[in-house]
């Protein structure tokens, strides 16, 4: 075995845990999102006034907030929170991204000018600078958070979708589907989605990673889901104030967000691996 | 060189035209009565309606539209409530401190990021590499604004070394520079590495090995170069987040620069204001774009 191949294979070997690993997590957030209330030791919004700021201890583990609220129990309970807004977000931005780029792609004429203009458009404006607007139009709650998320990514994958679908439509096979009389839509539908659907699957799975960090930041802001919601960016937002005397409210929400988007692009670079083995990692 | 500059410049204010009017058609679509938040919680009705028709506010949207692109070309961005007036010259006083943040990330991304990727290239699969490669993973994972946090909690509460508010001098530059240019280094360590690690079976290097050069001497002499191009084009890429980054980062460490007053103005439904940072962010983007891509021209020669 020449060394090239060695070096091949033993990268082959080591990222081939990334997508197990990452897989791995995202299962075990998910369990503790479904699960939430069941599992979490105290009611996330129950107050122990005799119990101000304290440390880690054995009957709280990752200590307790301004209020007195188990910090442990508030971290499990936003795990739902944290994960539905990025899922709906990579959801509508998944499928608006989609939509536009099949259309753009496929028409080539005005249609495309037009969706390609106002895309391009949206990308200069810096995506956080954008959900920042779109939600002090809309409103700082969940439902303007996952609007502003989603507008902000679907620039970037309706151009790799209407990317994708240019580059395909060349090929012979789809010539073939023409000449046997197939319809445009259908060519769309069965022949080239498919072919593209790995590419948009890997894009997604990286961007749930970002819209997490988008959605904590608005949070940490007060402009995402507001108090006394558990959720991990407004927890870190108010733990700000209390940073010289209790440093550790801070702590573990911001190694949940951390490990949440660990496993997002672990399962993310995996996934990109395993479907398409040819790209540069 | 010259006309792809000028083709460029010339393409900058069409884009920021289309911008305002998405933002002009996003915010007049807002709910809620801007004359009736601009007047105050106890004006009257007729208060209200002096407002509203003092602002144009009565008038049709073509021609709120077309006033509003005049008055902008004059440099008034419309009337701020919270500045009484045309909040333009506000805003500007706030830029430096924003351009020294972003600046200073940015030299900190070239100052680590390019010898950490070294490193892990020069010493692969061992233990520098190792080191190199989980601190690419974990800043990539990590929230910007936490490692703020988390820094101020160590080097600010536990060891006063650092100031972790405001802009007071070098010493408070340290922990906002860190914080927002933490993904970026990573990005930069990842693709150096890559990229050194694959420039060394070349021809060249062993060739520049034959002739006697030292390691260090080729790495950074020979193989760097080649990375230079794609660094650029990472950089280009990330200059969104740069810029959405610092609108956190300044919050967290109350940065004087636009992206603290991008988001007092939201706080108080300024939308004036909201609209005219929005509008210099992208200006911002599109300058650092134009430059990125003067930048590719200079230090690739087959692009001249």
């Amino acid at each position: 075995m020449s060394a090239a191949v060695a070096r091949v294979v033993r990268r082959r070997r080591s990222r081939g845990l990334f997508l197990p690993v990452g897989a791995t997590l995202l299962a075990a957030f998910l369990l503790i999102a479904l699960l939430g209330n069941v599992i979490a030791p105290y009611d996330p919004n129950a107050q122990d006034l005799l119990a101000i700021l304290d440390p880690p201890s054995a009957a709280h583990w990752f200590g307790t907030d301004e209020i007195g609220r188990d910090i442990l129990s508030r971290v499990i309970v936003g795990t739902r929170i944290t994960l539905a807004i990025a899922g709906a977000s990579v959801l509508f931005a998944g499928a608006a991204g989609i939509f536009l780029g099949l259309i753009a792609g496929h028409s080539r004429g005005a249609a495309d000018r037009v969706i390609t203009v106002s895309l391009d458009l949206l990308m200069t404006v810096p995506s956080l600078v954008l959900a920042i607007a779109v939600v002090s139009a809309i409103g700082a709650n969940a439902e303007g958070l996952i609007t502003a998320i989603t507008i902000s990514f679907v620039p970037s994958l309706a151009r790799l979708v209407r990317a994708r679908v240019l580059e395909l439509r060349e090929l012979d096979y789809i010539e073939a589907a023409r000449a046997i009389g197939m319809r445009q839509p259908r060519i769309l539908l069965r022949h080239i989605l498919p072919n593209a659907a790995s590419v948009i699957v890997i894009e997604l799975s990286l961007m749930a990673g970002q819209a997490v960090l988008v959605g904590t930041a608005l949070g940490f802001l007060g402009l995402g889901v507001q108090p006394p919601a558990p959720e991990w960016g407004a927890m870190l937002g108010a733990s700000r104030e209390f940073l010289e005397v209790a440093p550790h409210v801070a702590v573990v929400p911001g190694l949940a967000v951390s490990l949440l988007v660990f496993a997002f692009n672990l399962f993310g670079d995996g996934l990109r691996d395993w479907l398409d083995p040819t790209a540069t990692p | 060189m010259l006309r792809l500059l000028a083709w460029r410049l010339a393409l900058i204010p069409l884009t920021v035209l289309g911008v305002v009017t998405i933002l002009f058609v996003i915010f007049r679509s807002v709910p809620g009565d801007e004359a009736t938040m601009i007047a105050g919680a106890t004006a009257t009705q007729a208060e209200i309606d002096v407002v509203r028709n003092q602002l144009g506010l009565d008038r049709p949207l073509p021609v709120q539209y077309a006033g509003h692109i005049v008055r902008l070309l004059h440099g008034d961005l419309g009337y701020s409530a919270t500045f009484r007036g045309n909040p333009m010259p506000r805003i500007l006083e706030r830029v430096p401190a924003t351009l020294l943040l972003t600046a200073s990330a940015i030299a900190l991304t070239v100052a680590a990021g390019i010898p950490a990727g070294i490193l892990a290239a020069a010493f692969q699969h061992r233990w520098p590499d190792f080191a190199v490669s989980t601190g690419v993973v974990a800043l990539l994972a990590v929230p910007n604004f936490w490692l703020g946090m988390m820094l101020i909690a160590l080097f600010s509460v536990q060891l006063h070394w650092l100031p972790s508010l405001g802009l007071t001098g070098p010493a408070s530059l340290v922990m906002p520079t860190i914080a927002l240019s933490a993904r970026l280094i990573a990005l930069v360590g990842r693709l150096v590495r890559g990229i050194v690690i694959e420039e060394q079976r070349k021809d060249y290097v062993r060739t520049a090995y034959a002739k006697g050069l030292a390691r260090p001497r080729v790495l950074y002499r020979h193989v760097l170069r080649n990375a230079l191009i794609p660094i650029v084009t990472v950089l280009g890429l990330q200059t969104g987040y740069l810029l959405g980054g610092s609108v956190v980062i300044e919050r967290l460490f109350d940065w004087p620069g636009i992206g603290d007053l991008l988001l007092t103005a939201v706080g108080l439904r300024d939308y004036t204001l909201v609209q005219g940072i929005t509008v210099l962010f992208v200006i911002g983007f599109l300058l650092i774009n134009l430059l990125t891509e003067l930048l590719y021209r200079l230090i690739n020669p087959r692009l001249r």
